[in-house]
């Protein structure tokens, strides 16, 4: 079976070669291998299988890595335009969702 | 909150420089599976909660390993059950009974919790070789190197899944890259309907009432007896578009066109009210047209919503998908209903 793809081209993911040190711990956490060593710096090949979790840039000390880190759910976008807020997984009042 | 008192063997086996530390076995019991259940179907699910802290797996030592995790039992349990034969820590935190990857996403699984919960068990004098092992997942709310100027302890990132947890351990804490990798499987969607079916439970009721109320309707008026004659129809289409879009859309996701879960959605949902215009449940031609809209739109609205317990959606992603989808799909429902209230007078 391929591998499920999300939409092209919307994803917020932004690596700055100059910042890098190709430490390689954002490889080693990204669940989806959007980033792959290149040299001496870590390059993006493939950005659509980014679901702008979080993980590189929150475990980048150099502070190479930028993205809009946001849960992929349509109800917590929902729920944040009912309440007000950023989406974020807190659906559970009470109940939880994931 | 109370321990859970189901996996939890007393007396406790393992003392340490804190006192007693409560053992765990790894063998799941048929309470378990039961628990397990009711987990998935969303049944009084806040009361499966493992008490957050520091538990012990064989006869641990100062240098065995620390695996940290969530305090949600399916997670838990998944990974006691994984650790049968070795010597471990088991370190809980309280993540209100949420998995991993969301509580670090909330940041109930994240530095500032576990640097607190680190401290508060005295890790530092139980072990000595200074490292803990984390669900790779929960890099989404922790840094590893705040922990480590914090605490001193480091963060090595484990597999995805506890089943690779063994493996891992036995090659030194070394994940390979399948180990490093989310999937998301036909079983993994299937286990996940019942709580999207339970979730959407409150669409379904609503929508229910509104249109067996409305069915009501007649051009003699309002009568009971026109609801008895459509009632039984309309729930059985209503709810064909509540199984579309929370079960079939979800399950078949990798074979249905489109990158958009509305999309696909959307596709399966015209498949449903097709098979019911066949099976001659969909009425009048009237009615019929309003029934394909009507389902359309149920369906995909709900497979949508799947989007939150996928593993590959952005947030940018799924915005940009709502733009269009939500007003088409408010459309196509608001159509659907004109329709198929006008085909109450015909």
């Amino acid at each position: 079976m391929n591998k499920l793809r999300y939409l092209k081209d919307v994803v917020t993911l932004e690596l700055d070669a100059d910042r890098c040190t190709a430490c390689g711990l954002c490889l080693e956490v990204c669940p989806h291998q959007v980033l792959e060593r290149q040299g001496k710096t870590v390059g993006v090949v493939d950005r659509d299988a980014c679901m702008e979790c979080g993980a590189c840039a929150r475990n980048c000390r150099f502070d190479a890595i930028t993205v809009r880190v946001g849960v992929g759910c349509a109800q917590a976008i929902i729920n944040a335009a009912i309440r007000g807020g950023e989406p974020s997984c807190d659906c559970s009042k009470g109940s939880a969702c994931c | 909150m109370n321990k859970s008192s189901c996996c939890i063997s007393k007396p406790a086996g393992t003392s340490g420089p804190d006192g007693p530390v409560e053992s765990v076995s790894t063998q799941l019991t048929w309470r378990d599976h039961l628990a397990h259940c009711k987990v998935r179907w969303n049944l009084g699910r806040m009361g499966f909660v493992i008490a957050p802290g520091l538990y012990a797996v064989g006869q641990p030592s100062d240098q065995s390993p620390v695996l940290v995790t969530a305090n949600y039992r399916l997670t838990f349990d998944r990974l006691r059950r994984e650790l049968a034969h070795l010597d471990a820590w088991i370190l809980v935190l309280d993540t209100q009974g949420i998995n991993v990857w969301c509580a670090a996403g909330k940041g109930t699984f994240g530095t500032e919790a576990l640097v607190q919960r680190l401290r508060q068990e005295r890790l530092a004098e139980r072990v000595t070789h200074g490292q803990i092992i984390l669900p790779q997942l929960g890099a989404v709310g922790v840094a590893a190197h705040e922990v480590k100027s914090q605490t001193g302890f480091q963060v090595v990132y484990g597999p995805v899944y506890a089943r690779d947890i063994k493996a891992f351990i036995s090659a030194r804490l070394k994940a390979t890259e399948a180990m490093r990798r989310v999937h998301f499987t036909c079983y993994d969607r299937l286990v996940l309907t019942p709580v999207e079916i339970m979730l959407s439970l409150k669409y379904l009721v609503g929508a229910c009432v509104v249109f067996v109320l409305l069915s009501g309707w007649t051009r003699e008026g309002y009568a009971v007896r026109a609801i008895m004659q459509q009632g039984p129809r309309v729930l059985g289409n209503l709810g064909a578009a509540f199984i579309s879009g929370a079960c079939l859309g979800p399950v078949l996701l990798p074979w249905l066109p489109g990158r958009r879960f509305a999309v696909k959605g959307m596709v399966i949902g015209f498949i449903v009210a097709l098979a019911l215009m066949l099976a001659g449940l969909s009425g009048s031609s009237l009615e019929t047209a309003s029934w394909f809209l009507v389902v359309m739109s149920i369906s995909s609205f709900l497979t949508m919503n799947f989007t939150g317990a996928s593993t590959y959606t952005s947030l940018s992603g799924v915005e940009r998908e709502m733009r269009t989808a939500v007003p088409v799909q408010l459309t196509g429902l608001g159509i659907g209903t004109v329709l198929w209230i006008a085909s109450l007078f015909l």
